[in-house]
């Protein structure tokens, strides 16, 4: 049965996959980037799909809006262009079972889906296998404060300690004698580039 | 069905011509007041007081040659405009431009989309936009555009912190997500959420400007230091699309200010529609005037000011707003 949920599913999917697929290809670090935001676009659709506008906005905000563009940002400082010698091509014999290895793992996960997913819920159906409050406002809120409560705070605190260390140690660089090469550190957190002018 | 599907495409149609002519209008707005304030006269041959003067200067953009420096990045360089204009054209989405009417015996919504998490919708469009500016001023293999792309990317970032939190006050007073329903609420003069947030507004004001890339946070395009900045290399039409998204953005910004803190089509007399154009045009023209007022920061300022005084504002406004809201 063809309608349109199907179709603008299918398609986010495909693109979604794809994004991702490029991303890996891609020489160039920034075209990589690209195709990363390509992809978290095409999942805050499935997201808005399935009735989550909440995660949808937030993925978008979140991720494409502020982490990949400090990614871009670190790419660009350090002036990365496609190049070569990016990483080792390896040896014939580690090539071929490097492509041996993902077949069958593609293989393997064709074959979960089909028994698992497929039988049971048709493509149509998913929007009527979550709660109806999945990906709201209240619904995250009400799980993050409420049932989660203690891992989220916790999680806030190991992201507190983790910027508290990143400015120290690029407090400690620039303080160092070797300017140079403190220079991209001091320069990639912008809070930090704001510190220097004092 | 089929209705709804029609309805929508004009609406659509109409808000992007509308938002198009405003953009080219807005220009002339701009080099007419500025002119005016620095005593001189603006535009004036093309046309009556110059009125032509947007549709001469499309023209002109349309046939000049388009010039691709040779170390540019193709692809990239290419698709930076389309993402920097099409973000910023997408606010419109959601913005309610007035109360509901019935044209031609159909009940219309004046608004796109009444998406239920419209605010959230307008700052992921507007953190899309740092990629235009920032993939600009990389793809172009110019030293200008990819210091004008840098500055963009870390003063965006830093200015969005601001702008998302200074939005938060009148979230929790209104304890909505939906544009229609904040809109709604301030139906009357004294129900503006400007009187209940003066500091949130403040706030969103100086970081909408930052976000713009407007005087006296134009770091991007710093014509004394940076040549054009991120547009350096680009010309003919390719230019004029950043010129116009970033018009554009700036008309949004107007827009959601306007529905945020403004009471949004709200007003007596006047058909609603006509009250949310003079909202919006007194915002321009209050942008306009702080860019003929105010010199530019120095960057260091810029981020310092972003960082150290908006920031800690903007935190201890949703504090205490949201204190007094659970009181």
């Amino acid at each position: 049965m063809i309608n349109l949920d199907t179709i603008i599913f299918a398609i986010s999917a495909l693109v979604a996959v794809f994004g991702a697929v490029m991303m890996i290809g891609q020489r160039n670090p920034v075209a990589s980037v690209l195709y990363f935001i390509l992809s978290l676009v095409a999942q805050a659709v499935l997201y808005i799909q399935l009735g989550a506008l909440f995660l949808g906005a937030i993925l978008i905000i979140v991720y494409a809006g502020a982490i990949m563009v400090l990614f871009l940002f670190v790419i660009m400082l350090l002036n990365l262009r496609g190049q070569e010698d990016l990483g080792e091509r390896g040896s014939s014999v580690g090539r071929f079972s490097k492509y041996l290895l993902v077949t069958l793992f593609v293989i393997e996960l064709g074959m979960v889906i089909k028994s698992s997913v497929l039988p049971n819920a048709g493509i149509t159906g998913i929007s009527s296998m979550v709660p109806s409050d999945f990906g709201s406002v209240v619904g995250v809120a009400e799980l993050l404060f409420g049932k989660y409560l203690y891992p989220f705070e916790l999680a806030s605190v190991l992201l507190l300690a983790a910027i508290v260390g990143a400015v120290v140690m690029a407090g400690r660089e620039k303080a160092g004698d070797t300017p140079a090469a403190a220079k991209p550190e001091s320069a990639s957190g912008p809070g930090s580039v704001g510190g220097a002018g004092d | 069905m089929l209705e709804i599907v029609l309805i929508s495409a004009i609406k659509v149609v109409v808000v992007i011509l509308v938002v198009l002519t405003g953009c080219a209008y807005a220009t002339y707005l701009e080099r007419k007041v500025v002119g005016h304030m620095q005593h001189r006269i603006g535009p004036l041959y093309a046309g009556p007081h110059g009125l032509l003067q947007p549709i001469a200067d499309a023209v002109k953009l349309i046939f000049k040659e388009e010039i691709v420096p040779d170390n540019v990045e193709r692809v990239t360089y290419a698709l930076a405009p389309i993402i920097s204009f099409v973000p910023s054209m997408l606010i419109f989405a959601v913005i309610p431009f007035g109360a509901d009417t019935v044209l031609f015996g159909h009940e219309v919504t004046m608004v796109i989309s009444d998406m239920n998490v419209a605010i959230l919708f307008i700052l992921a469009t507007t953190s899309l936009g740092v990629y235009g500016i920032v993939l600009a001023g990389w793809s172009s293999g110019s030293k200008y555009s990819l210091m004008g792309g840098l500055r963009s990317s870390a003063q965006m970032i830093s200015y969005e912190v601001g702008y998302g939190l200074s939005i938060v006050g009148v979230i929790l007073i209104a304890n909505t997500l939906s544009l229609r329903e904040l809109v709604e609420q301030q139906a009357s003069f004294g129900d503006w959420f400007i009187w209940r947030q003066p500091l949130g507004f403040l706030l969103f004001l100086t970081c909408a400007i930052a976000e713009t890339n407007r005087l006296p946070f134009d770091m991007p395009e710093a014509e004394s230091e940076l040549v054009g900045g991120f547009h350096t290399e680009y010309s003919s039409m390719r230019f004029a699309m950043f010129f116009i998204g970033e018009y554009a953005a700036i008309l949004g910004v107007a827009a959601v200010a306007t529905s945020l803190f403004l009471g949004g089509w709200q007003g007596p007399y006047l058909p609603s529609v006509v009250w949310f154009c003079i909202k919006v045009f007194l915002f321009m023209f209050f942008y306009i005037w702080l860019r003929a007022t105010f010199p530019r920061f120095r960057y260091d300022q810029l981020m310092a000011f972003g960082w150290k005084v908006l920031f800690p504002l903007a935190l201890l406004n949703t504090i205490v707003t949201a204190a007094l809201v659970m009181l």
